[in-house]
C-alpha cells in the first residue's frame, strides 16, 4: 500500500459560457500516487457531491490516451508536466505530497468555455469539414495491396495520424494557432497516395478554414510540439507551409478552392 | 494578382511575405557586415570599397528600393499578424504562464524588431545623412568612411548604442533566420537539418562581427 498524498488545487470554475468564472481552492486529501490526474479529480468530485456542491466539469472519455477528449492546463502546461502524455495518463506519482496545483481550461478565442474546464473544440471539426477527408467512391473494401505505399511514407503518415485532436497545441500556442493540428491532418493524408489527387485544394481550403475559425498564425516557438501528447513535430508544419505555398502559386484549380470554402 | 491577394489573405501567406522580406534583409545584413569588416584592412581598403559601391549607382538604388520594399512588407505583415494572434489568444489569459520550448530571442521578437527599426533610423542619420544625429566631437568627412567610423565610435555612448542595437539584431536573426526556413517549408530531410543548423550560428556570427567594430575602435585597435 503506497502512502497517500494531499494536494491543494486552484480550479477554474465557470457556471456557463456567459459566467465570468474564477478560481476556487479545493483540498484533495487521501490521493493515491497510483491514481491518474482525472481519477484524482473524480475523488475531489465525490467529496463535492457528498457536500451537495456542484462537481467540477471536465472532458474525458477513453482514459487510455487515445480519444483526445481530456485535457486541462496544469500549472501552465497543457496536459501537465509529463511530455507526450495526455491528462488521463498522467499519474499522481509525478506530483509531490503537499503540492499546490493550478488547473485551467484550454484558453483560445476559438475554444469558448462551456463549463468549468470543458471547452468547445468544434472549431477543429469545422477545419476537418473543410477538406480533411478523401472524396472516394464508397462500396466494398478494396484489396489491401491494390495501392502500394512505401514503408517510410507509411511510417511518417502514421506519426501524423497519431493526432487525437485534443487541442493542446492551440492551448499552448502564444497565438492560439491550430497549425500543428492542421499540419498533422494534412501530413497524414498527403503522405498517402489516396490523399494526393485533392492535395492542392485541400491544403488551401483547410488553411483558410483555420483562419476563418479564429485561430492565430504560427510564430515557430515550438510550444505545440513540446506539449503534444502524441509527440507530433513541427516538421509537419513546414511541410504544410510548403504544400500551401506551392498550391497557392501553381494550382490549376481556381474554382474548386473557392467552392469548398 | 487575384491569387496573390488570396494568398496574402491567409495567415500562412502573410508569414511567407514576412519570411521572404526577412530573407532579403538577412542577406543585406550579411553583405553589410562583410563590407564593414574591411575596416580591419585599413583606411585604403574600406574607402576604396565605399568608392566602388558609389560607382555602381543604378545597382545601389535597385538594392535600396528592394530593401525599402522589404522593410515595408515586413512591418505590414508583422503588424497584421500580431493583431491576428493577439485576437486569437482571446481576452482571458492563463493565470500560470509557462513556456515549454520557446527561446528568449523568440519571445522578444515583437520588441527587438521595433528597436532595430529605431536604430536603423539613427544609423542612417549618423552615417548617411550626417548632421541629424551629430555627437560632440564627431566630424563627418565625405569620402573618408574609415575616419567617420573611428570618429563615430570614439564617442562612448554612440558605441554603447550600437552594441545594444547589435544585440537586438542578433536576437532577432537568431529566431528569425531559422523561423524563415520553417515558414517557407524548407526543411527537407536532406538539407533542412543543415539549413536550420547554419541559421542560428550565422546569427551569432553576425552579432559578433558587427559588435567587434565599435569594440575595436574603443579599444584603440582602429585609428
Amino acid at each position: 500500500m503506497t502512502r497517500s498524498m494531499r494536494l491543494v488545487l486552484d480550479v477554474w470554475r465557470q457556471k456557463g459560457p456567459k459566467d465570468p468564472g474564477g478560481f476556487v481552492r479545493y483540498e484533495a486529501p487521501d490521493i493515491s500516487p497510483d491514481m491518474s490526474f482525472l481519477e484524482m479529480l473524480d475523488v475531489v468530485n465525490e467529496g463535492l457531491t457528498e457536500r451537495g456542491e456542484e462537481p467540477i466539469a471536465f472532458d474525458h472519455d477513453c482514459r487510455e490516451g487515445i480519444c483526445g477528449s481530456c485535457g486541462v492546463v496544469i500549472d501552465g502546461r497543457p496536459h501537465g508536466p509529463l511530455t507526450a502524455t495526455t491528462t488521463c495518463q498522467l499519474h499522481m506519482r509525478h506530483f509531490q505530497d503537499g503540492d499546490h496545483v493550478t488547473i485551467e481550461p484550454w484558453r483560445a478565442r476559438a475554444f469558448p468555455v462551456i463549463k468549468d474546464l470543458v471547452v468547445d473544440r468544434s472549431a477543429l471539426d469545422r477545419i476537418i469539414r473543410a477538406g480533411g477527408y478523401i472524396s472516394i467512391r464508397t462500396g466494398s473494401a478494396p484489396e489491401a495491396n491494390d495501392v502500394p505505399v512505401p514503408k517510410p511514407d507509411a511510417e511518417v503518415a502514421m506519426d501524423a495520424a497519431a493526432c487525437i485532436g485534443c487541442g493542446a497545441c492551440v492551448a499552448a500556442c502564444p497565438n492560439a494557432s491550430a497549425s500543428l493540428f492542421l499540419a498533422a491532418k494534412l501530413g497524414h493524408l498527403h503522405l498517402l497516395p489516396q490523399g494526393l489527387p485533392e492535395k492542392d485544394d485541400r491544403v488551401r481550403t483547410m488553411v483558410s478554414a483555420m483562419d476563418a475559425q479564429g485561430f492565430g498564425h504560427c510564430t515557430n516557438h515550438r510550444e505545440c510540439e513540446a506539449v503534444c501528447p502524441k509527440g507530433i513535430g513541427v516538421a509537419f508544419i513546414a511541410r504544410m507551409n510548403r504544400d500551401f505555398l506551392i498550391a497557392s502559386v501553381a494550382s490549376r484549380h481556381e474554382v474548386m478552392a473557392h467552392r469548398r470554402r | 494578382m487575384q491569387r496573390a491577394i488570396a494568398l496574402y489573405d491567409t495567415s500562412v501567406g502573410k508569414k511567407a511575405v514576412m519570411a521572404v522580406s526577412g530573407a532579403v534583409m538577412f542577406g543585406f545584413v550579411v553583405g553589410h557586415l562583410l563590407g564593414n569588416l574591411q575596416v580591419y584592412l585599413g583606411p585604403a581598403a574600406l574607402n576604396g570599397y565605399a568608392e566602388h559601391l558609389q560607382a555602381l549607382k543604378p545597382l545601389l538604388w535597385l538594392v535600396r528600393f528592394t530593401l525599402l520594399a522589404a522593410i515595408v512588407l515586413h512591418l505590414l505583415s508583422a503588424h497584421q499578424l500580431w493583431v491576428r494572434g493577439w485576437f486569437a489568444r482571446g481576452r482571458r489569459r492563463y493565470r500560470v504562464e509557462r513556456s515549454a520550448a520557446t527561446t528568449y530571442a523568440g519571445r522578444t521578437m515583437w520588441m527587438s524588431g521595433p528597436l532595430i527599426l529605431l536604430f536603423l533610423l539613427y544609423h542612417l542619420a549618423h552615417f548617411t545623412f550626417p548632421g541629424l544625429a551629430m555627437s560632440v566631437g564627431y566630424a563627418h568627412s565625405i569620402g573618408d568612411v574609415y575616419a567617420n567610423v573611428v570618429n563615430g565610435f570614439s564617442v562612448w555612448w554612440v558605441a554603447v548604442l550600437y552594441l545594444a542595437a547589435q544585440a537586438c539584431l542578433g536576437l532577432h536573426l537568431y529566431h528569425g533566420g531559422a523561423s524563415m526556413l520553417q515558414t517557407l517549408g524548407l526543411d527537407h530531410p536532406r538539407f533542412g537539418g543543415v539549413a536550420q543548423g547554419i541559421a542560428k550560428p550565422l546569427a551569432i556570427m553576425i552579432w559578433l562581427g558587427n559588435s567587434s567594430i565599435p569594440v575595436a575602435v574603443l579599444a584603440g585597435l582602429a585609428r
